[in-house]
């Protein structure tokens, strides 16, 4: 199925919720992804995955507290659920299983 | 902080954010935006800020943030698509004058609208028959002589170029060079026809999709001295059909073996041909030419691409640039560059000479396409400025249904849906016009009998219903707006919406608009009525009435001159190489007597002892030719003063010039006579006044025959059956030389045409849109103007107080037309064309008042119709 799979840079917002805890929400993970890329993160890219994370069941969201500099809307809070945990999980297993099939030798020769 | 809260975001964009945002997502995006925008106001300034939240609003136009239509809506919309069109139905029904002028008149300018829809179907439908069409490309050249900037393009290239490209370039298909020239008298056995064609490489069945009915297409035009040929031709040489391995002779010299059969040519290719030779027969009998593969030789052959899916066409056009820059020194002072052109451009594209077929332009597409706008236009105001005008009486409906709970949208949606009624009903009427029209126009130039067909297809009908709506739409905006805009407990109250009268202005202003097109579409067609008559009257400096040119076409005349001249109706007889004043030319070059260095091309033509006489050109001084038989040498010319004038011959006087010798073409000749100017290239140019005559070659290409008959019917089809017996092969060609005039001014006379019956049109649409507002205000000041007849108004003043703000409305628009079109002619058009007329009063005026005449009429029926009406059967109704 399409929705399994977890494309690189979904991968990377749903570990910046996880890892953000109480402050993730779309501002706060573009500007978290930013500091951590170093490479310039777009609004809408990051609105759009939020979304589709959340219509997979990877991530779930609340409203929180509105504040002046948001023109008096609420912000909306993403936090991570327990089927996201076990997607990123999973492709961290497969990362680690690539890796530990790599000879040192032939990494240290490049 | 409160500081920065006075800075707020673009409203409109935040409001078009709400629009189309879903409501479970605004909140959040809201947020968001307004956080950066925050931010960015302090990092990059307000104005960047506000730039970036414009464009993040539209970035966020997404699929998942767009709002979904609700289903209940369109239910509802649904259901009430009958209550609409049976109001709309009924609306239609109360007020049928009103409604015939808006059907009659959208139907009047939709018919224009769908000959445009055809033409530009059928030219969009050019050439797609290839499989590649959107892969082929030509090579256009340009030709740079002594560094004279111009920016005419030609179809053509050297063949030097092709083979270059075929040769040294990568990054193309294939490549297929064509040339022009094989085409003549064809013959086989006892059959001779005539047949066009081209000479073409072995590529040329690869590039284009030409499929053979029979033969090899691989292999077909690989060797010398073989043909393929269409099976339209085949079956008029072969009757039999079996064409394959035939031997034909072209012209009595060249035999060619035919290897193939193609399909006929579809109508809409821009190449056409009967049949084609390999190109491989040209390196054989031009073995020894070396012009045939110069560089600057570039006028007779074309080169087609094929390219591969993904071209890289900056890169191809760079090594045509490397190309012209390394053969550019193998020609003096010349300097030739190429670029590609895809087919699909070609049949609606730039006007380039030396075009292979004919081909539309995109200038006769684009000024059709502003005439038609214009006209469509003026017939939607009309939808427009009645329907508001109707607004009183509506307005109470609309008031209504607003209280049962209509929103705006339900109203728009309403009105417009009632515009499209209408347009839809015109329709069917601008499709019945449109079939009676069509013939019409398609026989107001030959050339567009031969490239549209304007046949319906069912493609062509969904064309039509789409364009309808969108007509509709666009005249019924309009007042949809402006009633979904009224106030429901007003127009209740009974309190009469005023604002119809506020929109009075801008009603006036689609008048003054509508009579100003109406009026420079007519002035514009009696100018060029008058400019066409001019040209047609031309004084040419010799007489071409009742003068019959035959077209030779390689007959030898002796015969011919013989039979015909016994003939009673036939005067005279003459022989020349060429007629003048029709738009061809034949040039030679002439070096100056007094100035060996100095040489220049003049314009020539050959003629017999009787020409002068025939043509009635005045000798200032010498005498015509005598009769020379064809073995001896010539040596005398006659010339007009602007050749003594260009090279200062004798002073310019033409009796001290005979006698002289001068050097044309390498030859040494005497000038014989001198002959006043005439006008050698047709009537609208003025190149080419320097003209030398000289004494006809063994075979002449025209006889000139001076008749005189009433009934010159029956002379054509006796001289066509002497013809006959002299030549069975081609098809008679004897034209009126008055005939011949016309015909060089053939563009100018469809244009005018076509101007002309626009402006029928944009005339018929205003005046019915003058009647219904005329009928609408003067019936609704009925109750004044019998109230002013009691108080004892005569019936002149009355007719002067309806129709003083009418003609106030035409007299300005008359303001505005007259200059414009005057300085538009006047300024740009006239200037263009050589030897034109001047504007003068008649044209310009003449079309003012016969469209004020019109008005007039309308008017003044409507306006006496209610000053004589009785105020007492008025005043009663109430």
């Amino acid at each position: 199925m399409k929705g399994t799979n977890l494309g690189e840079f979904e991968e990377l917002v749903l570990l910046t919720i996880a890892a953000l805890v109480n402050e993730a929400y779309s501002v706060g993970i573009c500007d978290e992804l930013e500091r951590q890329t170093k490479r310039s993160v777009k609004l809408g890219v990051v609105h759009s995955v939020l979304n589709r994370l959340e219509e997979k069941g990877l991530a779930k969201s609340k409203l929180g507290e509105a504040t002046q500099t948001r023109g008096g809307k609420r912000k909306r809070y993403y936090s991570i659920t327990s089927a996201g945990k076990a997607a990123l999980l999973r492709s961290k297993e497969v990362r680690d299983q690539l890796w530990n099939m790599i000879p040192e030798l032939s990494l240290k020769r490049i | 902080m409160k500081e920065h809260n006075e800075i707020r975001p673009p409203q409109w964009a935040a409001r078009l954010l709400s629009w189309y945002c879903k409501p479970e997502l605004l909140e959040d995006l809201q947020g968001d935006l307004n956080e950066y925008f925050q931010r960015n106001i302090k990092s990059k300034g307000t104005r960047k800020a506000k730039f970036i939240y414009v464009i993040d609003v539209l970035k966020f136009f997404r699929l998942y943030t767009i709002r979904k239509p609700e289903f209940i809506n369109l239910l509802i919309n649904w259901i009430m698509i009958g209550s609409y069109i049976k109001t709309s139905g009924r609306s239609l029904v109360r007020n049928k004058l009103f409604s015939i002028i808006n059907i009659f008149g959208l139907a009047l300018s939709m018919s224009v609208g769908l000959i445009l829809i055809g033409m530009m179907s059928d030219i969009y439908s050019y050439d797609k028959f290839h499989v590649n069409h959107d892969r082929i490309y030509r090579v256009l050249s340009h030709h740079v002589y002594l560094n004279q900037e111009n920016d005419n393009w030609f179809a053509t290239t050297s063949l030097k170029a092709g083979k270059a490209i075929q040769e040294s370039f990568t990054g193309f298909e294939a490549a297929t060079l064509i040339r022009r020239g094989f085409e003549g008298d064809v013959k086989h056995s006892e059959t001779t026809v005539r047949l066009g064609g081209f000479f073409v490489d072995n590529n040329f069945l690869k590039v284009f999709t030409f499929p053979l009915v029979e033969g090899n297409s691989t292999t077909a035009l690989q060797e010398p001295f073989t043909a393929v040929i269409t099976e339209s031709a085949a079956l008029k040489l072969f009757a039999d059909k079996k064409a394959l391995g035939k031997t034909i002779i072209l012209n009595n010299d060249k035999a060619y073996t035919i290897t193939g059969v193609l399909k006929d040519i579809p109508k809409f290719s821009h190449i056409h041909f009967d049949m084609l030779g390999s190109l491989s027969t040209r390196e054989v009998t031009e073995k020894e030419n070396k012009n045939e593969l110069a560089w600057d030789n570039m006028w007779n052959s074309w080169t087609y691409l094929l390219m591969p899916e993904k071209a890289n066409l900056t890169n191809f056009k760079e090594k045509l640039d490397q190309l012209s820059a390394k053969e550019d020194s193998t020609v003096k002072h010349t300097h030739i560059e190429l670029k590609l052109q895809p087919i699909d451009d070609i049949m609606g594209g730039e006007g380039l000479s030396n075009q292979i077929g004919m081909t539309m332009g995109k200038y006769v597409i684009l000024s059709f396409l502003g005439l038609t706008f214009v006209v469509i236009l003026s017939a939607c105001f009309n939808y427009t400025n009645l329907s508001i005008a109707r607004a009183l009486r509506r307005s109470k409906e609309v008031g209504i249904r607003k209280v049962i709970g209509a929103l705006k949208g339900n109203v728009l949606s309403q009105f417009v849906a009632e515009a499209v009624i209408v347009s839809l009903l015109s329709l069917t009427m601008a499709v019945v016009i449109f079939i009676l029209i069509k013939p019409h126009f398609l026989i107001l130039n030959p050339d567009l009998q031969e490239l549209l067909t304007l046949n319906l297809s069912p493609m062509l009908i969904a064309y039509f219903i789409l364009f309808a709506i969108i007509i509709g739409t666009a005249a019924g905006i309009f007042p949809a707006l402006y009633f979904s805009k009224i106030n429901a407990v007003q127009v209740l109250k009974g309190n009469p919406s005023i604002q119809s009268l506020g929109k009075l202005t801008s009603r006036k202003t689609l008048v003054v608009f509508q009579y100003c097109i109406s009026l420079m579409l007519i002035t514009s067609t009696l100018i060029m009525y008058k400019q066409y008559h001019h040209f047609l009257d031309f004084d040419l400096g010799y007489n071409t009435k009742d003068i019959l040119n035959i077209n030779l076409q390689g007959n030898n005349p002796d015969g011919l001159m013989k039979e015909l001249s016994e003939l009673p109706e036939v005067k005279f007889i003459s022989q020349s190489n060429m007629v003048p004043s029709t738009g061809s030319y034949w040039g030679v070059n002439m070096n100056n007597p007094n100035n060996p260095q100095d040489s220049a091309g003049v314009a020539m033509n050959r003629i017999d002892e009787n020409y002068l006489q025939l043509h009635q050109h005045q000798l200032l001084a010498g005498r015509t030719f005598n009769f020379k038989p064809k073995d001896v040498d010539e040596t005398e010319v006659i010339v007009n003063e602007q050749v003594l004038k260009r090279f200062e011959i004798s002073d310019r006087i033409p009796d001290k010039a005979i006698g002289q010798e001068v050097k044309i073409d390498g030859k040494r000749l005497s000038i014989i006579g001198v002959i006043k100017d005439f006008q050698y290239s047709r009537a609208n140019n003025k190149s080419r006044n320097e003209v030398v005559l000289r004494y006809i070659e063994a075979k002449p290409d025209f006889l000139n025959v001076k008749f005189s008959t009433k009934d010159f019917q029956a002379l054509n089809e006796k001289i066509k059956s002497i013809w006959k017996q002299y030549d069975s092969i081609h098809p008679y060609q004897g034209k009126l030389y008055e005939d011949q005039l016309k015909e060089g001014f053939r563009g100018l006379d469809a244009s005018m045409k076509v101007a002309g019956f626009i402006a029928f049109l944009a005339i018929v649409i205003a005046s019915l849109g003058m009647l219904g507002m005329v009928v609408f205000t003067t019936e609704t000041r009925m109750k004044e103007v019998s109230i002013r007849k009691v108080l004892g108004a005569s019936e002149g003043k009355l007719l002067y107080l309806l129709s003083k703000g009418f003609f106030t409305l035409l007299a300005i628009a008359a303001l505005i037309a007259m200059p414009v079109t005057y300085l538009f002619f006047d300024r740009i058009m006239l200037p263009m064309l050589a030897n034109h007329a001047p504007i003068a009063v008649n044209e310009m005026s003449l079309g003012v008042l016969a469209v004020l005449a019109i008005a007039l009429i309308v008017i003044g029926v409507q306006t006496i119709k209610i000053a004589r009406s009785n105020p007492a059967t008025v005043l009663k109704a109430e």
